[in-house]
């Protein structure tokens, strides 16, 4: 049985017409002064696009920065990584949309389990992201008389995703870790690079600073601030195989968490169509293949079970494909989720292709013959080469074969519509956080959450914090850093110490199996008590036998990963119970037991439309739920068909 | 399938092996055997570091990161060639279908003055992140821009920038060149913002700055020799860095910034 709260979490929403929530708003919100600016610190954990945006806005308003990263430069974090585009709601195709469609499409897409004031604000801002972008010189995608183009996406029936190539998230980027080094060359940020966080230090019930530990020299080190933003991105690693970066983890969060920081809804988690199938064993990650693909590819397997022959020997009437025979009036771009499990379900029943059965084709002939080769490879050159170099096959010649998997991860902490967590001066900005995608998140709109909330949002509610709270300086020698210190410290010694027989990566290894089995694209009630007691035996094998080499004094790859995979251990039970108690099918939460005869989600609105705020108990105790009510008056509820 | 049948691989691996910055390293030779062709490079790597933690041996440091060739943190000199013997591909991206029974992969860290040793394969690309902080940016403030579609970028001159802001600053460019020049990295950001309305009003300034903060990282000057462009994983060309070159000589002439 799960403990709830007695009084229900308030996201602190202004009331009033949608469209003028955030105006209002930002008239309430209290100002710090520009020459006061320069008198507060703010810590900024993360350089992906949230963090780099971030970090960059609030010293060009004169905040003292603090900008933290675990790779060797903020240009390396995995926002880099996102391939297809970022939403807005320019309407420049005169195709019909609107701030209101793209907040539509975007609640419906997430199954009604987002915040409707947060969404609605998150379109409206989208705009602004391309224009500032635009500005920083980023090289979107033209059309011949020099205006910006789109393409479409996943979940929406207009062209409002603007892009670079197959590098959007590059571009952008680099475009957010341009502005923060010239506020580095300018003094208002201060570049921590190949630094952890490793704690979260409050004060009185209020953030006040950090722990970090120097992946180089192994030395501990704290800060002090006004304010923590917290922009570390998602715990897909928490799945071991993930289009995920291999230092993507979990630690910061969670730490914040065990410091009091609610966790909404962890079981929310994105599994993607089109990535690149498992090939054996030693695969260390998987790559996805960007959804814009789908604008162009046919997804199709053989009507008949275990077919063998080689795709080009098998006539068109012999192909099933099944997302435009499922969903006639979106095709192939039906959303992520919903496409991730009609993939899964054709492979399950037998007609999945590839040696190991599990993948399916995504087939550009069509598209090659009507477009010509030239026209494809400008659009998605570099995804074809990418391809072929993993995969040795040529996709301008064979389809691609894919299959989905773990990419993104829609919970995170809870955060109020100030993007503020319950504890006062922590906030969460980007994929950390919870707040705008509810169940499953479209493509191209991580991008643009990061970006509204790094360049737009957090300039504005942060100051509020400082000048209403009126927080008085301290220094690192209260108590509380001192603790905060010592734990993060006697952590990493224990794991050194367990000196046992098995390495990092089994552990990891073996905690992505339980996850991809029990909590992956389809969960049950027996699978998911099973998982729960599996991650309970695997963490105490952890603590028994794990073996980490070397010393904690120096660069140490393997102890770095080692405590990573210690917080995934105790997170993932988290994940694993919050997919448990919500007895519905939603977006990427899957529950077998509630399904409609379709094999679509069956949704319980009047028993969960709430956010599951966790709070935190202590390791392998229950924890006590918060729930906050999610209303639904401009998107009112609806069946989520894209048929 | 088109592809050839995976097939597993005994191989001899020469690694560099350094403790920190100030100690002497040196190769190191390891055994490893059963590796399929389907791994990736690093994969490969992977599986000797298990190997090492098994029995008791510190694992080799590596840089990397997406595994997908796009972050620009991995990077290694795998038998002399920065990122090994395919073109326009990271070593994260490199498979060891590359490599054939028995053969013997010499292993090295990027080497240049300017990129000092961290430990093992790792180096300090940070003199990057400094000349990009001379200027390689638009100053525009957060909030201070305009509608997009006011200024217009024809086609083919967002095809350009786009080629150059493609570089993913891994430092394959400065490991490649005998004089560790860094100006393949430099004028792809130079050309990026040079080519584009947005990069007009700091265009002077900009080259200026990024060349002399070049020159002060101790990065060597450039004799045209184009290893650079060979070994470049985004396939930046050699043609920014004459761009380079006629921005530097216009604004040392001309400017008035």
């Amino acid at each position: 049985m799960v403990t709830v709260a007695d009084t229900p979490l308030d996201g602190r929403c202004p009331d009033g017409n949608i469209a003028s929530r955030w105006d209002q708003r930002k008239r309430d919100l209290k100002l710090v002064a520009p020459n006061n600016k320069r008198k507060y610190t703010v810590i900024v954990v993360g350089t992906g696009l949230a963090g780099g945006s971030a970090a960059a806005s609030l010293a060009e308003l004169g905040y003292n920065v603090l900008s933290f990263c675990i790779q060797d430069s903020p240009r390396r974090a995995h926002s880099i990584a996102a391939q297809g585009g970022i939403n807005a709601a320019k309407n420049y195709q005169n195709d019909g949309d609107s701030v209101w469609r793209l907040f539509y499409d975007t609640v419906k897409g997430g199954e009604w389990r987002a915040r409707e004031s947060n969404v609605y604000r998150l379109a409206t801002l989208s705009t602004s992201i391309i224009d500032q972008c635009v500005a920083q010189g980023v090289p979107f995608a033209r059309e011949y008389g020099g205006t910006l183009a789109n393409r479409s996406f996943g979940g929406a029936q207009v062209s409002r995703t603007f892009y670079c190539g197959g590098q959007t998230g590059q571009q952008l980027l680099l475009g957010a870790y341009q502005a923060m080094m010239r506020q580095v060359s300018g003094g208002g940020i201060k570049l921590f690079t190949r630094r952890e966080m490793l704690d979260l230090v409050v004060v009185d019930g209020i953030a006040r600073g950090i722990v970090t530990r120097d992946l180089v020299t192994g030395k501990y080190e704290t800060f002090v601030s006004d304010a923590v933003v917290l922009c570390t991105g998602g715990y897909g690693n928490a799945y071991y195989l993930s289009t995920m970066a291999k230092t993507c983890n979990v630690t910061a969060a969670w730490r914040c968490h065990k410091r009091g920081a609610y966790f909404a809804n962890p079981c929310f988690t994105q599994i993607h169509p089109t990535c690149i199938p498992v090939s054996g064993d030693h695969q260390s990650k998987l790559t996805l293949m960007s959804e814009s693909l789908r604008n162009d590819g046919r997804v199709w397997v053989p009507k008949t079970k275990g077919d063998t022959r080689s795709p080009d020997q098998i006539p068109e009437d012999e192909r099933d494909y099944y997302l435009e025979r499922r969903y006639p009036s979106y095709g192939n771009l039906a959303p992520r989720d919903v496409s991730s499990r009609a993939a899964k379900e054709r492979c399950d029943a037998g007609f999945g292709v590839g040696q190991s059965g599990m993948s399916v084709y995504l087939d550009f002939s069509k598209a090659i013959k009507e477009d010509g080769e030239s026209v494809i490879r400008e659009k998605y050159g570099n995804l074809f080469h990418m391809y072929e170099r993993i995969t040795d096959e040529n996709p301008y010649k064979v389809p691609m074969r894919i299959y989905p998997a773990v990419h993104y991860t829609m919970g995170g902490l809870w955060v109020d519509y100030n993007l503020q967590s319950n504890l006062p001066g922590l906030y969460v900005l980007g994929e950390a956080n919870f707040s705008d995608h509810g169940a499953n998140r479209l493509g191209a709109s991580a991008l643009m959450q990061g970006l509204a909330d790094g360049y737009f949002v957090i300039p504005y509610t942060v100051g509020d914090h400082i000048a209403t709270r009126k927080v008085k300086p301290i220094t690192a020698d209260r108590p509380e850093f001192h603790d905060a210190l010592e734990s993060a410290k006697s952590r990493t010694t224990a794991i050194l110490n367990v000196n046992g027989t098995h390495s990092t990566e089994h552990f990891h290894r073996a905690l992505g199996k339980i996850m991809w089995d029990h909590v992956g694209m389809a969960r049950n009630e027996k699978g998911l008590l099973h998982a729960i007691e599996q991650i309970k035996t695997l963490r105490e094998q952890f603590w028994h036998d794990v073996k980490v080499v070397g010393s904690g004094e120096t660069l140490n790859q393997n102890l770095e990963h080692a405590g990573r995979v210690a917080d995934f251990l105790e997170f993932a039970e988290l994940l694993a119970r919050d997919a448990l108690h919500r007895d519905e099918s939603c977006g990427g939460h899957f529950r077998e037991e509630h399904q409609t005869d379709e094999g679509e989600c069956d949704r319980n609105d009047a028993d969960f439309s709430y956010v599951a705020a966790w709070q935190f108990k202590g390791v392998g105790t229950d924890s006590i739920l918060h729930k906050e009510p999610l209303t639904f008056v401009d998107a009112p509820f609806g069946v989520r068909s894209y048929k | 399938m088109n592809h050839a049948a995976s097939k597993n691989l005994n191989l001899t691996l020469k690694i560099w092996r350094q403790a920190g910055p100030k100690q002497a390293g040196g190769l190191k030779t390891y055994q490893v055997s059963g590796i399929s062709t389907d791994m990736s490079f690093l994969e490969m790597l992977d599986v000797l570091n298990e190997q090492l933690i098994a029995s008791g041996e510190e694992p080799v440091a590596f840089d990397h990161d997406c595994r997908e060739g796009i972050c620009g943190t991995c990077g290694v000199v795998i038998n002399g060639q920065a990122h090994g013997p395919d073109s326009g591909t990271t070593t994260c991206q490199l498979h060891m279908r590359r490599f054939k029974d028995g053969d013997t992969i010499v292993i090295e860290p990027w080497l240049a003055k300017a990129f000092p040793i961290v430990r093992d394969l790792i180096v300090d690309r940070s003199a990057f992140d400094r000349i990009i902080q001379a200027g390689g940016f638009v100053s525009v403030n957060t909030g201070n821009a305009p509608e997009a579609n006011t200024t217009l970028v024809p086609h083919h001159v967002q095809q350009d920038a786009m080629s150059a802001a493609a570089c993913i600053g891994c430092g394959a460019c400065v490991a490649s060149c005998k004089n560790a020049s860094a100006m393949l990295f430099v004028s792809a950001k130079v050309s990026h913002l040079a080519s584009i309305p947005q990069g007009q009003g700091e265009r002077s300034k900009r080259v200026l700055n990024m060349v002399a903060t070049m020159d002060a990282e101790h990065f060597g000057n450039c004799t045209n020799t184009g290893e650079c462009e060979a070994a470049c994983p985004a396939k930046i060309n050699l043609t920014n860095i004459a761009q380079l070159n006629r921005e530097y000589l216009k604004a040392s002439l001309f400017s008035k910034e």
